[in-house]
């Protein structure tokens, strides 16, 4: 055996150089971190404040906290965060229904033309939505689907689909040929070798993709607005219903905008390690 | 249990390209274990997978036991397979993995769990670890789980890809001469692909080579060893491989080392009839007989290479060409730098055509 020579840790110029510089990256990221989470929770404390205490100049950081303002959204939330609830489920399954299939069609066993199908399927988000808006308020009218929720589920799905299958394509494409061979010589049918192969390697992509259907349609805004009134409104047009025409309605909107945002975060956090496994899927090998 | 039969079976990948099979003609006999053999890019895994079904015939047909299996799809041709990185799936537990097939066999849940556990007993797998998932198992037993769900499905047919690349050399050795027990002792029809011709030789009761997409030879590993139909045969079987030199034709025999060899009757025979004035000539390396300053071919010893048993002498040979290898006895063998002669008994060279590589009668 032979002996290492014993190093001085800190007296070493270039390791403490690379330890300085370590910390200094550290810092920066902390710094950016804060500047993003700050705003975050000024919401959430003007959420609990009065409102008299909200827009005040300089801000109040020390004051009585309430849930004067919880209680009030509370008591008129409910339609708006069924509606939301039953749209973002609603198109998130139909999402991973439909994506799931055609990203087989076109990573696994690839149709004639895959290409221009792939093309296809990414092309219809490069309209700016507000094109679209006056013909599907029109068709909207004539289906008598305006402010209703089953709107809501299939335009969220119509939104959502186009990145959920180049997402789901792209986990696909990562689960080795020789599995999906072994599976076809085992008597695996198409529907088996999906169900019973597939989805079970990628099902951190999936949660991954079924996460991000979840947050966009949660806080989509636009066709809310537009196509629904009351039957269908859902959680953002209850942040704006917050805003009255006249008085003081800061802490009353964070109070909203602090419940609005509890589910995304949740279902992040829970989902945290399959998201970060699932969205840097093929990055590692 | 069944014979399998390839007929011109041929698979093109890309239009303008040399078929990777090129009307590959090959029979298997009931119950044998036929190894295809090849470096890579020989065609020898497609023909494995164009018998699998995973891979299209572009013509010809593919026969298993009397039936034309061309283009029946590859669950209902009543084989398995064993693949190189033998994928198991791997949210399955090794139980569930080995009994898939049963499953979509539609087999019951206990005549299932007793086939896997006869499968598991006889592979040695314990019990402890039909439970576990793929990834909590070292090398070997994967491969052994690989070789269980082959063995669970009874199928007529064992299709293998290289199923010991992945093991370290000690296990490979072992694992070599347990697949050869197993299949001798369950009588299924095996084809087996490797590129290593050792394995080749060890396990198949015939081998086929295979070359550039063509089948070259397929008989018994001894018969491919004494009677190698072309320089490629020659070459590829045999470990380390076969000096082959070219060498010019000389009255009553060919010139090698400054010196006159003569050449077996029926070589200088067939080399006269084609009207060649070279032809390339093989001596294999332990056909190299070390003589005490009196052998025909002398040469210098520039590279020795102990195996313990034996040693390999790396010999440039007076006047020139490429170094040849000799075998020689591990104990005492000749230094680095040393003068040495050989000796080559007649019937232990091979002539071979220096174009076509075809060998000169023999």
């Amino acid at each position: 055996m032979t002996a290492m020579p014993v190093r001085p840790v800190t007296r070493d110029p270039r390791r403490f150089r690379e330890m300085s510089g370590r910390a200094g990256w550290g810092v920066l990221a902390w710094i950016v971190a804060i500047a993003f989470f700050i705003p975050v929770l000024w919401m959430v404390i003007t959420a609990f404040k009065p409102e008299s205490a909200a827009e005040t100049w300089p801000p109040q950081f020390i004051f009585r906290p309430t849930l004067a303002e919880f209680r009030l959204v509370f008591s008129g939330w409910g339609p708006f965060v069924t509606h939301s609830v039953i749209a973002t489920v609603g198109s998130t399954i139909l999402v991973l229904l439909l994506g799931i299939p055609a990203s087989y069609a076109l990573s696994v066993y690839p149709v004639k033309r895959w290409r221009d199908g792939l093309f296809f399927v990414i092309s219809t988000k490069m309209l700016p939505i507000v094109a679209a808006i006056g013909p599907l308020y029109v068709i909207a009218v004539h289906t008598h689907l305006l402010d209703s929720i089953w709107l809501l589920i299939i335009l969220y799905t119509a939104m959502n689909l186009p990145l959920a299958i180049w997402m789901i394509r792209s986990f696909m494409l990562e689960v080795p040929s020789e599995l999906l061979e072994a599976a076809r010589l085992d008597g695996a049918g198409r529907i088996r070798e999906i169900t019973g192969v597939i989805m079970p390697i990628i099902s951190p992509g999936l949660v991954s993709t079924a996460l991000i259907c979840v947050i966009f349609a949660w806080n989509e805004l636009f066709l809310a607005l537009n196509l629904t009134v009351t039957n269908a409104a859902t959680m953002p047009m209850f942040l704006i219903s917050s805003v009255p025409q006249e008085g003081l309605y800061i802490a009353h909107l964070s109070a909203a905008a602090t419940i609005a945002s509890i589910p995304v975060i949740a279902v992040g956090w829970i989902a945290q390690r399959s998201l970060v496994r699932g969205l840097s899927m093929g990055a590692i090998k | 249990m069944a014979q399998v039969k390839y007929v011109s079976a041929t698979r093109v990948y890309t239009k303008d390209a040399p078929p990777a099979v090129d009307a590959l003609d090959l029979d298997v006999k009931d119950g044998e274990f036929m190894v295809l053999v090849g470096p890579s890019g020989s065609g020898k895994t497609t023909a494995l997978r164009m018998l699998a079904g995973l891979e299209p015939l572009d013509g010809g047909r593919v026969e298993i036991g009397d039936r034309d299996v061309t283009f029946v799809p590859p669950k209902d041709r009543d084989i398995a397979m064993v693949f190189q990185n033998y994928a198991l799936y791997p949210q399955k537990t090794v139980a569930e993995n080995m009994g898939f097939a049963l499953k979509m066999q539609g087999v019951h849940k206990d005549e299932r769990a007793r086939r896997v556990q006869e499968a598991a007993r006889l592979l040695d797998l314990d019990d402890q670890l039909l439970s576990r998932k793929p990834k909590a198992l070292s090398g070997g037993q994967r491969q052994r789980v690989a070789m269980g769900r082959a063995i669970v499905r009874e199928p007529q047919v064992f299709l293998m890809d290289e199923p010991l690349s992945n093991l370290d050399a000690k296990l490979r050795v072992q694992t070599r001469s347990q697949i050869a027990e197993l299949q001798h002792r369950l009588g299924i029809t095996t084809v087996y692909v490797t590129h290593d011709q050792v394995e080749a030789m060890t396990m198949g009761h015939r081998v086929a080579v295979l070359s550039g997409g063509k089948l070259q030879q397929c008989a018994s590993p001894r018969d491919l060893y004494e009677n190698p139909i072309n320089e490629f045969v020659a070459g590829f079987i045999g470990s380390p491989s076969m000096n082959l030199q070219t060498v010019p034709l000389t009255d009553g025999g060919v010139k090698l080392a400054g010196t006159v060899l003569p050449l077996p009757g029926p070589i200088a025979g067939a080399a006269k009839a084609a009207g060649l004035s070279e032809i390339v000539l093989g001596i294999r390396p332990e056909h190299l007989h070390l003589a005490n300053g009196s052998g025909e071919l002398p040469g210098d010893v520039i590279l020795v290479e102990e195996l313990g048993a034996d040693a390999l002498l790396h010999v440039r040979l007076a006047a020139g060409g490429d170094p040849v290898v000799a075998r020689a006895e591990g104990r005492r063998p000749p230094a680095l730098g040393q003068h040495v002669t050989f000796n080559v008994q007649p019937d232990d060279m091979f002539g071979f055509h220096p174009v076509t590589g075809a060998r000169l009668a023999g």
